[in-house]
């Protein structure tokens, strides 16, 4: 189905998606497809102690091993640090510079010291077996209790008690009265465990010196093409004109693409320096255990009731181990000041407070990852009301109902305007739906027997299309937020679109080309989008925090109603008429009202105009046919919204957690796509899952990481997933160009609340609840067979 | 290492490898496993890595017609075997049905998983072509995506081999009639 069935427009439709064709054939072009003429292969040496100043870094014996060509140091390079900055006072945030490769000090296990480059991968490996590094060791700081101790040993000595952010966002006057006063204080302690992003493509750049542009072309997997060329020309000290970052297609990212990596500039370097392409591609080793990891965070939050159960205060304080290093753009802040500003989410919270922390640790460093605090902070917020209503009698869906907000917009304690949204009809939705199926008869019935089937839910929304607006409030020096597309029309009529948005799987090519197609009436084969160019892209900030859509999708929408325009001036100009004459629609430039063969032109026509018979065209139309639009988001976002119902069984014997059924409500306002946004809400779930009850990077006494290989990383298979039903709910969104609100994260943050929910549910006659995630078979295991009292 | 062939594992060597129906020589060290070879000396690069260690299946081709992790396998231990990669599924330009099944569904968001998805069931319903549901979710169990949550790419092999059976059924009539 390429052509438009006439006068339907595309979006809204599960058109096919123009990516697969080359993906399921091998044809894609992924970063270690690339192969270039003379190329080398670099690894990095890495540290193997957590912490330590680094005595001496000895290259000579690795220079000899056959098949080396080069290996450096960070005094052979001279690489500009990378520092990621916020507007805060010292109080509040403590700056602390990345090395590209570590040079005085190393903070954790795998950290980068050093570049090995080789004529093939296996013989830089051989040579990383030949470096010999000198450590003097310094205690590690592997957790929160050391990190913040009066007189603890200091990751990065300019931050005192290890703390890199440090914020009191809100604090309500009186809330201390109101917990005084309050019919009943529920409280939770709540620690979520270490996780990987883990895209199945691990990261990875080919990189080399182009003498005829004049340019490094840095070809890398990343989310942030713009952000990574700054980052590069800044380093490197190059103009920027004088990078290129070019993105091949990506196997996922999840965030852990959405910041700079140190070994992708370090890769760039040794090229320039060895004059020869240099690919760098991440083992799994090094991807699990040395890249960007995601999610060690320690809530302690209590919130107060009346004796309906309605909310009264909400009052949290929130830690995140952040690792040895701040993430270039986002910085340590990302997790805490995302948990601080946006936990009342869905609720009614009349007081609220919060205190974040960032603290530095030494474990490899975090980057935002799917959800960003929110599958934390819903988790939290979850759990407080699943504890109310135990403590007040009433039912789960009840407390809820009885808080969420219904009246839009609404402003929050918050300071947050949130926009019309389905909050309480997704949950009565979602709730109904498990009901009709018949699970509170299942649980019931199962508990007869003895059996523990549990039913938990978590209603939340998510904030998307952040605009500049936003990101500056959380005082970013490098503030993300508006997007630019440019729409460009060759003389066959057909389309190029530019996106700064950055695909690593959301389908662009597809949606964007949807929107611009049903904008000019053109056929969507006619239509390409470019994106992950920077010479090609004028700027952009990638894609995250599910901004593709909302942000990138409506200035690639303006862009072609600027170019719809100037392609009606010239019809109307051609027929002596006025613009609003003319219409374009399934694949035509038709006059309106007319029906005769001169009342139709085809794009191509215009076009041969617009650039061959230039001569034709009015004084008051410019030659050619482009056009460019900026979108930027001036309020607070628009927010997505879900409630997710989960059945799970606990196994007795085994402690094992089963899920028997998973459902899902959703509303992203207009989807583009109906099956992609399917396929985020599923991959999203799969992602919380694993969270919920899987994945966990742990530390020794020492400093080493647990995860090295997919033994002792335990990622999901279809074993572990469930399928998932999913009902769609459809609040437009006021703002954005098509209507559309992001869809990229609701699925992996909603998961963990519903499933630990679920778990608690079903351990509700032992008395045990449990505040960790991930889950394990072991707790389960103790709660369900609680040792007997002597 | 087992085999005591490779006991000098960088010693070039040359190997002829059967692929795809084509038939290639490859002067390389012993040590290098099959899906280097394939990816980097034949520039067949539609099979991935994801882990080189055996667990996500990215690398999964077929050799002599059953799923294989060609990361795990050392690309001299392939001689004289038939190896199939993903590049050989589509006839042409014409997708296969197993390959229009994943595009139908979306079973595919990045595509890094695919290749190994999709010669993973190209070899199980070539071997069980009366697989049940239940069946090929035990057998998509064997590799990873980050992506899917796995739901469409069990649908996807799903419907390919219930219109396989269509196909051959109605075949089968046709013929007796
Ligand atoms: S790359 Fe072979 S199984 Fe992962
Ligand atoms: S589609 Fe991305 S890993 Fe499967």
């Amino acid at each position: 189905m390429t052509r438009q069935e006439q006068g339907r427009p595309l979006v809204g439709r599960s058109v096919p998606r123009r990516e697969d064709r080359r993906l399921v054939s091998g044809r894609g072009r992924f970063v270690d497809d690339i192969a270039l003429p003379g190329m080398l292969h670099a690894q990095f040496v890495r540290s193997t102690v957590a912490h330590g100043e680094i005595v001496s870094v000895d290259l000579s014996a690795v220079r000899r091993v056959p098949g080396v060509v080069a290996a450096f140091t960070a005094d052979d390079l001279a690489i500009a640090d990378i520092t990621a900055q916020l507007g805060r006072p010292r109080s509040q945030f403590v700056p602390t510079a990345m090395p590209v490769l570590a040079r005085d000090k190393v903070r954790y296990v795998g950290e980068p010291l050093a570049i090995v480059v080789g004529l093939d991968a296996y013989a830089a490996e051989d040579g990383l077996e030949a470096a010999h590094v000198e450590y003097a060791p310094l205690p590690p700081v592997l957790g929160e209790e050391t990190a913040l101790a009066e007189d603890a040993v200091l990751v990065h000595a300019e931050a005192a008690r290890n703390t890199l952010v440090d914020v009191s966002l809100f604090a309500t006057e009186g809330i201390d009265d109101i917990f005084d006063a309050a019919h009943r204080v529920v409280e939770v302690d709540v620690t979520t465990g270490r996780q990987n992003a883990l895209p199945l493509e691990t990261r990875g750049a080919v990189a080399h010196w182009d003498d005829r542009e004049e340019q490094l072309l840095l070809q890398t997997c990343t989310q942030v093409p713009h952000q990574v060329r700054t980052v590069a020309s800044r380093c490197l000290r190059l103009d920027e004109r004088a990078v290129r970052v070019v993105v091949p297609d990506m196997g996922g990212g999840f965030g852990q693409k959405c910041v700079v990596g140190r070994e992708e500039i370090a890769a760039a370097a040794a090229a320039l320096r060895i004059g020869r392409p240099v690919k760098w591609i991440e083992d799994r080793k090094d991807a699990l255990s040395a890249s960007f990891l995601a999610r060690e965070q320690h809530y302690r939050a209590r919130a107060a009731f009346d004796a309906d159960g309605r909310i009264l205060a909400l009052d949290a304080d929130v830690v995140c181990d952040m690792g040895a290093y701040s993430c270039y753009p986002f910085t340590a802040g990302i997790e805490p000041l995302m948990a601080s500003a946006e936990m009342p989410g869905v609720y009614k919270v009349p007081a609220y407070r919060v205190r974040g922390r960032a603290i530095t640790t030494n474990k490899a460093p975090t980057a935002p990852y799917r959800g960003v605090s929110r599958p934390q902070y819903v988790m939290v917020v979850e759990r407080l009301f699943e504890r109310a209503a135990r403590e007040l009698g009433l039912d789960p869906v009840e407390i809820r109902r009885r808080n969420v907000i219904t009246d839009f917009p609404y402003t929050g304690v918050n300071n947050i305007t949130y926009d019309p949204g389905s909050y309480l009809e997704s949950l009565n939705l979602c709730e109904r739906a498990v009901r009709d199926e018949g699970w509170y008869d299942t649980r019931t019935a199962a508990a007869a027997e003895g059996r523990h089937i549990g039913i938990g839910y978590a209603c939340f929304s998510e904030r998307t299309g952040y605009g500049s607006s936003a990101f500056a409030q959380r005082k970013m020096q490098v503030v993300p937020g508006f997007d630019i597309s440019e729409v460009r029309m060759d003389t066959s009529g057909a389309v190029t679109v530019t996106t700064g948005t950055m695909s690593h799987g959301q389908s662009h090519e597809t949606t964007m080309a949807q929107i611009v197609a049903d904008t000019l009436g053109l056929d969507i084969a006619r239509v390409r989008l470019h994106q992950g160019d920077t010479d090609r892209v004028t700027y952009g900030w990638g894609t995250f925090a599910s901004r593709s859509i909302t942000v990138g999708g409506s200035a690639v929408r303006l862009a072609a109603e600027r170019l719809g325009d100037k392609l009606r001036a010239i019809a109307a100009a051609l027929w002596d008429t006025e613009p609003e004459q003319v219409e374009l629609a399934d694949g035509h430039v038709r006059r309106r009202g007319g029906d005769g063969a001169r009342d139709v032109l085809t794009h191509q026509e215009i076009a041969d105009v617009a650039y061959l018979r230039a001569d034709l065209l009015p004084k008051d139309i410019e030659p050619g046919l482009t056009a460019t639009a900026t979108f930027d988001v001036f309020n607070d976002g628009t927010f997505s919204n879900a409630t997710h119902g989960v059945v799970v069984e606990l196994h007795q014997d085994t402690g094992q957690v089963e899920i028997l059924r998973y459902v899902c409500v959703e509303d992203c306002g207009v989807a583009i796509h109906p099956q992609v946004v399917e396929g985020q809400c599923r991959g999203g779930i799969a992602q919380g899952i694993a969270g919920a009850l899987y994945e966990e990077v742990t530390y020794d006494a020492v400093g080493e990481p647990s995860a090295t290989s997919f033994m002792d990383y335990k990622v999901p298979t279809a074993h572990e997933i469930p399928d998932v039903s999913i009902h769609h709910l459809e609040t437009p969104c006021a703002f954005t160009a098509t209507g559309a609100k992001g869809a990229g994260e609701g699925g992996t943050i909603g998961a963990p609340a519903a499933v630990l929910n679920a778990v608690n549910d079903a351990l509700r006659p032992t008395g045990t609840e449990l505040d960790h995630t991930p889950i394990t078979p072991q707790t389960v295991h103790r709660a369900l067979n609680p040792e007997p009292v002597p | 290492m087992t085999d005591d062939t490779f006991t000098t594992p960088r010693e070039p060597q040359l190997i002829a490898l059967n692929v795809n129906g084509e038939q290639h020589e490859v002067i390389t060290e012993a040590r290098r496993t099959l899906v280097d070879v394939l990816r980097h000396e034949l520039r067949l690069t539609g099979t991935h890595v994801g882990c080189e260690h055996g667990i996500c299946g990215a690398c999964t081709v077929l050799v002599d017609d059953r799923p294989v992790r060609a990361c795990l396998m050392f690309a001299a231990q392939a001689e004289g075997a038939r190896i199939r990669t993903v590049e050989s599924l589509a006839d042409g330009s014409r997708l296969s049905d197993l390959q229009r099944a994943f595009s139908e569904h979306h079973a595919l968001q990045c595509g890094f998983c695919t290749p190994g998805f999709l010669m993973l069931a190209e070899g199980f319903l070539a071997e069980r072509p009366e697989a049940t549901k239940e069946e090929i979710r035990e057998v998509v169990a064997a590799n990873m995506c980050r992506c899917t949550g796995y739901q469409t790419i069990v649908e996807a092999i799903d419907a390919c081999a219930t219109a396989r059976r269509r196909a051959c059924a109605q075949a089968c009539h046709s013929k007796e009639n």
